[in-house]
Parts: C-alpha cells; sequence; structure tokens
C-alpha cells in the first residue's frame, strides 16, 4: 500500500528527462542496480504483510478456534466499526493525535521564535530543550508516571506541598485526567521535535527583506504576520504531518501510563490487544485496515501541500 | 534551505531582550527539569527518593544503579545494541547505493521511488505486526533477535534513503565526471569518490538510525520473549507494585537513555534534518 504523493510533473527536474536518448537501455539497468537491493527489501518487509492484513481482515480466523477459520466478508469490518470498544479508540487516536500535535505546535513555535534571537545561553537553552526527545519514550512515560504523576511521591505534588504547606491538595493525576496524563508527558517529548523544524524554518527566512519590512515602518507584529508566518507555513504543515504520523502510531505511552485502561486505549494499542490477547486475528486486521486508511487520508491530504518542501530539495 | 541549525546569524530585537532572553531560559530549565529530576532522583535512596515534599538535599547513592543491575538487565542491553548496530549497519549498506540511483545517476521515474520509499513510512506499523508474527511463528522465527534486526532495518531505511539522498545532492558533479573519465567502476566510484565525502552525513544518518532502533518498543514487545528481548521491553517488566522502586525505576530510565542521549547530541546538527527526512536542513 502505497500513498499517492507523486509531485506535478511540471516540477520534475531536467535532470531526470534530459540524458535518456544517450544512455538508453545500456545505461538502464546498470543505473537500477544499486536501487534494487532496497527497493526489493523494501517490497518484501513492508507491503507483503500489510497485503497479508489486507486479506485476513476479510476472513473469520481466531486463534482459539482454528477449524472455523474461514471468507467472513465485511464482518470484521462491521464488528470493529460498531464495537464500542474500537469506537472509543478511534475518538482516543484522534484526541490524542490533536491534542499532541497542537499543543506541541503552538509551544514548539513560541520556544523558536525565542530561540531565534542572539541571547547569552542560546546553545545551552537549545540543547536543553533537544533534551526530551532523546530519552528513551518508554523511559520517559515511566518517568512521568512514577517520578511527576505519582499521588504519594510525585514531583507535582511534592511541588504543591513546598507552595501549600502540609494541607496542600493532592490529586491523583493519572486516575482524574488520564488522558490529559498522556497527552502533557507526549507534549513534553514532542515540542523539541516541533521547535527544531520551526527554528531551522525561521532561520532559513530571507533576512534582508525582513530588514527591509523594517526599514520601511513594519512593526514586529505585522513582520511576523505577513511575512514570518506565511514563509512558515509550510514548515508548521510539515512538522504537523510528520508529527501526525508518528503520534497516531503511539503504544509506548499508552502502554507504560494507563496500559490502555480509564478509557485511554488507542488503536495501536486496540489492535495489539485484540491480536495479541485476545488473538482475533481477522479483528485486529480489519482495525489494522482503518489505522491505515486514517493515516493514509492524513497523509495524502497533507503531504500535497508540504511536498513543495520535497520538491525544492529533490531537483538537483 | 539554507537554515543551518547551529548558530547562525539571530535576529537582534532592540529592547525587552533580556526579558524574551531569560523566558528562554525558563522555558529550557522547565523543559529540561522531568530529566534533572530523573538523574537526581536515581542518586537518592528508595526511602529518600519516595519522600513528599521531596528532600532535595539527601544523601547521594549509587543504591539505585546497584539494584537495577541485580535484576539481569545487561543480556536485554545486549540485544538492543545489537539489534541497532546491525539493523544501521544493513540500512547504510542498502541505503548508500539506492541514494546513489536516486540523486547522483537518477534512474528514470526516480521521484516516485523516493515517494514510495516515504510513503512505506506513513504506514502504520501495527497493520504489518499480525502477520509477521504469524510468519515468524511458523517458521520458528520468534524470539530471535534477527527478525528484530530485519524489521528495524526496514523501519530506518526510508528515513536514511532520504536523508543520504539529500546529503549526496551535494556532492560536485564535477568531480563524479573525473572519476568516471578516468574509468572508475561504481564500486570504486562509490567508495574512493562518493563515500569521503559524505561521511559526516553518513554518520549523522547512522546515529539517527541507531535513535530510532533503540527506542522501538512494538516490535520488540509482541516478537520477542526472554531470549531475545530489548532494553525497552526489560523497563516496562521490572516495575513491581511491590515495595519502593522510584530510584530504581529512575537509574534503569537513565542507564537505557544514556546511548540515545549521546548519539543524538552527537547528531544535534543533523537531527531536525533527519527527523524530517531530509527536507528541511
Amino acid at each position: 500500500m502505497s500513498v499517492d504523493t507523486k509531485p506535478a510533473p511540471a516540477t520534475k527536474p531536467k535532470h531526470s528527462g534530459g540524458d535518456k536518448t544517450l544512455m538508453r537501455k545500456t545505461g538502464d539497468w546498470a543505473r537500477r542496480a544499486p536501487l534494487l537491493p532496497a527497493l526489493i527489501f523494501m517490497i518484501v518487509v513492508t507491503q507483503l504483510p500489510f497485503v497479508v492484513t489486507l486479506i485476513t481482515s476479510f476472513m473469520d480466523w481466531n486463534a482459539y478456534y482454528p477449524d472455523e477459520r474461514g471468507f467472513a466478508g465485511i464482518d470484521n469490518f462491521r464488528r470493529v466499526l460498531t464495537d464500542a470498544n474500537t469506537r472509543s479508540a478511534i475518538w482516543v487516536t484522534i484526541l490524542l493525535t490533536a491534542g499532541v500535535v497542537l499543543i506541541s505546535l503552538v509551544l514548539g513555535l513560541g520556544i523558536a521564535l525565542l530561540l531565534d534571537r542572539k541571547f547569552r545561553g542560546r546553545g545551552a537553552v537549545r540543547t536543553m530543550m533537544i533534551t526530551p526527545f532523546l530519552v528513551v519514550p518508554v523511559a520517559a512515560a515511566l518517568l512521568w508516571k512514577h517520578a511527576l504523576y505519582n499521588p504519594s511521591y510525585g514531583l507535582f505534588n511534592g511541588v504543591l506541598k513546598w507552595i501549600f504547606g502540609e494541607n496542600a491538595p493532592q490529586p491523583d493525576w493519572i486516575s482524574n485526567q488520564p488522558l490529559w496524563s498522556i497527552i502533557f508527558a507526549l507534549v513534553w517529548q514532542w515540542t523539541p521535535f516541533m521547535m527544531l523544524i520551526l527554528l531551522a524554518g525561521l532561520q532559513s527566512r530571507p533576512l534582508d527583506v525582513i530588514e527591509a519590512a523594517g526599514i520601511d515602518g513594519a512593526n514586529q507584529w505585522e513582520i511576523f504576520r505577513y511575512m514570518t508566518l506565511p514563509h512558515l507555513r509550510q514548515y508548521l504543515e510539515l512538522s504537523a504531518l510528520l508529527g501526525s504520523i508518528y503520534v497516531v502510531q503511539n503504544f509506548d505511552a499508552v502502554f507504560t501510563i494507563t496500559s490502555g485502561g480509564l478509557g485511554t486505549s488507542n488503536l495501536p494499542y486496540t489492535i495489539y490487544q485484540t491480536f495479541y490477547t485476545a488473538h482475533d486475528y481477522g479483528r485486529a486486521s480489519a482495525a489494522g485496515v482503518i489505522v491505515v486508511i486514517g493515516t493514509i487520508a492524513i497523509a495524502t491530504f497533507a503531504l500535497r501541500s508540504v511536498s513543495t518542501l520535497f520538491r525544492e530539495e529533490s531537483g538537483r | 534551505m539554507s537554515g543551518q541549525v547551529t548558530m547562525v546569524k539571530g535576529h537582534q530585537r532592540r529592547g525587552g531582550g533580556w526579558a524574551l532572553s531569560g523566558l528562554a531560559w525558563v522555558v529550557g530549565l522547565l523543559f529540561v527539569m522531568p530529566v534533572l529530576w530523573m538523574l537526581l532522583t536515581s542518586f537518592h535512596s528508595e526511602e529518600d527518593a519516595a519522600k513528599n515534599p521531596p528532600d532535595i538535599a539527601a544523601p547521594l547513592t549509587l543504591d539505585g544503579y546497584k539494584s537495577f543491575f541485580d535484576t539481569g538487565p545487561w543480556p536485554s542491553l545486549a540485544n538492543s545494541l545489537t539489534a541497532s548496530v546491525l539493523s544501521t549497519a544493513f540500512v547504510i549498506l542498502l541505503a548508500f547505493p539506492a541514494a546513489y540511483a536516486l540523486s547522483i545517476r537518477p534512474v528514470r521515474k526516480w521521484t516516485d521511488v523516493l515517494f514510495f520509499f516515504l510513503s512505506t513510512k506513513m504506514l502504520p506499523v501495527v497493520a504489518g505486526l499480525l502477520p509477521i508474527y504469524l510468519f515468524a511463528q511458523s517458521v520458528g522465527f520468534l524470539d530471535n533477535i534477527w527478525l528484530l534486526i530485519i524489521l528495524y532495518t526496514s523501519m530506518n531505511l526510508p528515513i536514511a534513503v532520504w536523508m543520504l539522498r539529500s546529503f549526496l545532492s551535494e556532492v560536485p558533479v564535477e568531480i563524479l565526471e573525473a572519476a568516471s573519465v578516468d574509468g572508475a567502476s561504481l564500486g570504486r566510484t562509490l567508495r574512493s569518490v562518493v563515500a569521503p565525502v559524505v561521511t559526516p552525513g553518513i554518520a549523522s544518518v547512522a546515529l539517527i538510525c541507531f535513535i530510532f532502533s533503540w527506542n522501538e518498543l512494538l516490535f520488540a514487545r509482541v516478537l520477542t520473549g526472554t531470549v531475545a528481548q530489548t532494553a525497552p521491553v526489560f523497563l516496562t517488566g521490572f516495575v513491581t507494585s511491590q515495595g519502593l522502586f522510584l530510584a530504581k525505576v529512575c537509574a534503569a530510565s537513565i542507564v537505557v537513555s544514556l546511548p540515545v542521549l549521546i548519539a543524538g547530541f552527537a547528531a544535534q546538527d543533523k537531527l531536525v534534518q533527519g527527523l524530517s527526512l531530509g527536507a528541511v536542513k
């Protein structure tokens, strides 16, 4: 299964077509040879399993009842889409992804703007900002669950006691707000990612034009609104797209922080459970196909608009 | 895109600058705080770690690390290292020639091929998990580190192809023409002409692939058992509800994250290029 992301033919650089006549045929296979191992490897390891998933999604197949294996039509899809748990999982996946991506995007933009100035220790602040992204995701989830959120010895409640004394409120963060607990742990890890891409975008602005605008009397807000933001648009879209692709698939945080309990089970976790614990292969596959369709919807919609970045880069 | 992430000229603003700089410092400290807290807690005794309000000045000890290493993490750390290093090596071996065929002497329809690689990255891992599990089960390949090596290679190959391609695009065409005039073969051109120029790029691609492989949980959790278990799986398994364990968990998280922190800071300048699949430089 591949996402249709072909850039418009007009943008193809001359390079690919220019020397057609010259080294046609003789050179073709010699040119393709270095590409083939990687290409064949990818097709076998990533595309083949998905084809099997697609076939399995139309089958009645539960490992506990091996004799009842057979064709099921769209039964699995009907069961998956009418099942309350799966519907909740679809909803959680949307909330989780949108929440994490939007909050980290806004925070990332703010921090990128702060770091796009010269000041003492800018390198140090940048390094501090990147650190959360370099903690192994499982370790980060454990850190938030036990060292920060824990009601009896977590840092958050500790800080409340520092500020308000012995009678400070000591909320059980995860039980009270399970989904938000996961969202904030992920925002902490993903904000640096957004910040890095947006900072690179900010630093690629044409400075002379901005200086000229300043000389012409545009104020900081106008420069930001009418010059910086339009320039950043493709970077915002790119970071939102890449962030969504990663967060939609999140398993580590849900698995570690709530184990899918308290209504926080997202699609990857539900699929993991359907097949790993319930051994209902047909249903797990149908849910998998739904995730893929959803991802492709996001990707084709978003990638078309950001592919300018890739295209610009692909012209050699 | 000329936006170097490192120390490109900032945009100096007049007035109020110190307040914004202060804010930047506060935000930076807030973001690094949980990691510092984890580091500090890992050096406290379990009793001190469980105190509320926390005791920052509690005496430091290595007990947390001792009790972590007593649980026997070495095999899982070794598995993670094997899977990450070998898959990274395979990724580079496969991606380098492919990137060459997609940039320096591009095949026809090379943009389609490039976007095919990218599209595999959008395919959720979980959608292919079941067939891989069933296949591995039927050929007796479960709980085998080689299965993870193959999967991690496929997971990182698209990233590496895109990144390496963007590095190779920077190799001057003249050098290559000179090599071909001198009658150098493809292998020789790659080895003696192209590789030296893009070595720093290859290094950062390798570091980023290493990080992604080291971090991976879902495949490792489903496809390995006691033998091929990796460090993240080990981490999820060793928290018990019995007794105090916070210092031990923090110590464990630090130990497991250490290779990623080192690799990440080493690749800092290329991190954004890798994460954006080469789209942003």
